[in-house]
């Protein structure tokens, strides 16, 4: 069935290259019928998308080895779900994932938005579909994953450190992100092409940015989890190029989230919005080059490839397109407001879009400069992690503490006596926290133990917050019980308290990360059955080596006691997997052994270094503390974006009017 | 082979019809121009979004006035500019509908 996966492929690239064409004549020209004709083109290509993906997973599910792209990623012992996996564990897979999330959330967008502001969207179609037409290209011309060879009896096999759970979920995860930053791209440039930059594009899109950005902090923390549990060096986060090719869109579409409030409260910074909606897109397009090009070593660079040259070309296309329309458009986006005042709200949102930005920007620098030097000097310098870390600390830490400031402050302006009040019990909470744990032993760390001081500050102006909402709440609605208050509030005012919810899942993240890494411990010795290594106060003893031989691995695992002051609290295995893999060197994993302690949110995470053939063993135990609030913030970190993207009936209502009273009705304006 | 021919050749012909569907519906539009937003609908719009930033910033510091995240003197130096702005964009909105309406009756 490789033709028609082939002949979908090809389909696809016509409908998207006549999406484009039929597209911007139609909005040009303004023929309905036409534009009408190029949004069906669009819905059509992800229906052959699918069928191609359809033939794709067909392969890996029945076997085909006489499918290149399946034999060299898949054999017949893997299990169904890795199987699958397999699919985007490759290079032509992923792009093939990308192009059918594309044009999947193409079809969404243009249909869903179909009768409402038709004159915005008859220009998005054909922006979605230049994007489309450069990833079909890409399938049908350069990497075709329906390249066919004589079967090869089984298949090379996947990938061992691919065969994890959370490897299965963090690409098609930072995926949707990826690809969801191009929906709000679409809108932007729409905006510009129509010229309506007024906030309906803003209000069309606010929803796609929230999910693209969701769907790239989860995935994010998916990978973070993985690298934690499976790659076995005993961290989750290593300033890999293509881990920050991630965080980099991650970071634009956090301060686009932000300064888009000030444009729909303030009227300003269209122009800034603008810019980082083209920066976010312009980035994700960047960390896919990152990742399927090979330019930059990395853990997650799967493949060489000769895609490089021609993504490079699009993401020059992309930066040349945005830039030039935005320059055009200047004129239109000049606001009548300013600000008024350097502490007010918006003034703390300015400030928190500038180190976003900067952060971003400052990672930029550091993935780009071993191309930069490759290409100028002809030897690689590599950046490093003190260089990541000096401005983690330098942005991040300050961003952190603006998270506290900036629902305390009111828009446009603020007394120095009001905020005084305002500020008063966070501040008062943040500097007794200081103190307790310098009293604690916290001050071994200065920036662990300012991380924990700002957090408290964060949390408390959090807490008041809420506390402060609900009691307003209840005042107004009399006869409400304390949670029905609390629940109204946060259902009335959606956006704000989930964006709440979100900060606090990001104070749980920046704990965990200063704890683990600003106060974790390490030992490391090579122990022989009998022997026990110490730890901050635990006792880790190894006890014996298994070996075990299943389907797909050879197992060995060291068996180890775990007290603590002298109790006996449990087992733990560590070990490796020699896997049963094509190729002249057999692929090892080190399967770590965590034993997590869920009260203080400490791991103790023992890696087996060396196994050596008299039955001893080289270890390293590290003790992490507060690790675990890291993925906990992951779950909050969703659970506050859920309530955020929930539709508000009242909003609706509100911009149904306004769209009503501008002189058409709220579905063609 | 055959098979996936004849599907990818039937695939090919349900995009081409969704595609030609909007010249092939029956009877054809009275008009093929698409909707433009005329420069009055946009300065209406634009002065529907001042109205509707300045009535929504009002609300806002009502709220945060009640909830005690801005003192009495903090409210009092912000709610006169804010009550001035969201009248002088209801003034602007109903002097631009009611030209249109002037206009729309002769």
């Amino acid at each position: 069935m490789s033709e028609l996966g082939r002949a979908a492929l090809v389909v696809t690239l016509g409908l998207c290259v006549y999406a484009v064409v039929a597209g911007a004549y139609a909005a040009a020209r303004r023929r309905r019928r036409l534009a009408h004709s190029a949004r069906n083109a669009l819905i059509a290509a992800f229906g052959s998308t699918l069928v191609a993906a359809a033939v794709l997973a067909a392969g890996f599910l029945r076997s085909d080895f006489s499918l290149t792209y399946v034999a060299d990623h898949s054999n017949r012992s893997l299990s169904g779900l890795y199987k699958l996996s397999a699919f985007w564990g490759g290079q032509e897979g992923s792009l093939l994932l990308w192009l059918l999330i594309l044009t999947g959330y193409s079809a969404l967008a243009v249909w869903l938005n179909r009768n409402r502001t038709r004159d915005l969207v008859v220009w998005v179609t054909p922006v979605l579909a230049a994007v489309a037409v450069g990833f079909s290209f890409l399938l049908v011309v350069v990497a075709s994953p329906f390249d066919t060879q004589v079967a090869p009896l089984d298949g090379a096999g996947l990938n061992p450190s691919l065969q994890n759970p959370y490897m299965m979920s963090h690409p098609p995860f930072l995926y949707l992100g990826y690809v969801g930053l191009a929906v709000p791209f679409a809108f932007a440039m729409g905006a510009l092409l129509s010229g309506r930059t007024d906030e309906r594009w803003i209000v069309a899109t606010r929803r796609w940015t929230l999910v693209a950005w969701t769907a790239l902090g989860i995935g994010q923390l998916l990978g973070a989890h993985w690298a934690y549990v499976e790659v076995g060096w005993g961290g989750y986060y290593a300033w890999d190029p293509v881990e920050n090719a991630a965080l980099m869109p991650f970071l634009a579409a956090t301060a686009f989230l932000h300064s888009v409030m000030i444009q729909e409260k303030r009227g300003m910074l269209k122009v800034w919005n603008m810019v980082l909606v083209a920066l976010a897109f312009c980035l994700s397009l960047f960390g896919t080059f990152l990742t399927r090009s090979g330019v930059v070593n990395s853990i997650h660079s799967f493949s060489q490839s000769d895609i490089g040259p021609w993504f490079l070309a699009f993401i020059v296309i992309a930066v040349a397109f945005s830039t030039v329309m935005i320059v055009w458009r200047l004129p239109l986006l000049r606001s009548k407001t300013r600000l008024e005042s350097l502490v007010s709200r918006e003034a703390v949102f300015l400030y928190n879009n500038l180190l976003l930005v900067a952060l971003c920007l400052t990672i930029l620098w550091g993935v780009a400069w071993p191309i930069l030097s490759e290409a100028v000097r002809g030897s690689t310098v590599v950046v490093g992690r003190p260089y990541y870390d000096f401005f983690l600390r330098i942005f991040g830490l300050p961003l952190l503490l603006l998270m506290g400031v900036g629902p305390l402050i009111a828009w446009r302006r603020a007394s120095l006596r009001g905020l005084g009040r305002t500020f008063l019990w966070p501040f008062a909470i943040a500097v007794a926290t200081g103190f307790v744990l310098i009293g604690l032993g916290a001050g071994s760390s200065i920036p662990g133990l300012i991380t924990y001081t700002f957090s408290a500050f964060v949390i408390a102006a959090i807490g008041l917050e809420f506390v402060r909402g609900t009691r307003a709440r209840k005042a107004l609605a009399t006869g409400e019980s304390w949670p029905g208050a609390f629940f109204s509030l946060i259902g009335r005012n959606r956006r704000r308290y989930g964006g709440y919810v979100v900060h606090f899942a990001i104070v749980l993240l920046a704990i965990g990360i200063a704890g683990s890494n600003a106060y974790d411990s390490v030992v490391e010795g090579k122990l022989a059955p009998g022997q026990s290594l110490a730890v901050s106060g635990y006792t880790v003893t190894f006890q014996r080596l298994t070996e075990q031989d299943t389907a797909h691995a050879a197992e060995v695992r060291a068996h180890l006691l775990v007290s603590r002051s002298g109790t006996d609290i449990g087992t733990l295995e560590a070990g490796k997997n020699s896997y049963k893999i094509a190729g002249p060197d057999p692929q090892v994993s080190s399967e770590v052994g965590i034993r997590t302690n869920y009260l203080t949110g400490e791991d103790l995470f023992v890696i087996p270094e060396q196994i050596n053939d008299d039955g001893s063993v080289y270890f390293r135990i590290f003790v992490k503390p507060l690790v675990n609030l890291i993925w906990l913030g992951g779950l909050i970190f969703l659970l506050g974006s859920i309530i955020a993207l929930w539709p508000d009936a009242r909003e609706q209502r509100r911009l149904a009017v306004r769209y009503d009273e501008a002189g058409g009705t709220v579905r063609g304006t | 082979m055959t098979t996936a021919l004849i599907l990818g050749a039937a695939l090919a012909f349900l995009c081409v019809v969704l595609v030609a569907l909007p010249f092939l519906r029956e009877p054809e539009p009275a008009s093929d121009e698409l909707d433009a937003l005329t420069p009055e609908r946009r300065q209406r719009l634009a002065l529907a979004e001042e109205r509707d930033r300045a009535l929504a910033a009002l609300k806002e510091l009502e709220a945060d006035h009640r909830a005690g995240r801005v003192n009495d003197e903090d409210y009092r130096a912000s709610i006169g500019p804010l009550r001035r702005e969201a009248a002088e964009a209801l003034r602007a909105l109903d002097g631009v509908a009611g030209k249109a309406e002037a206009s729309a009756t002769g």
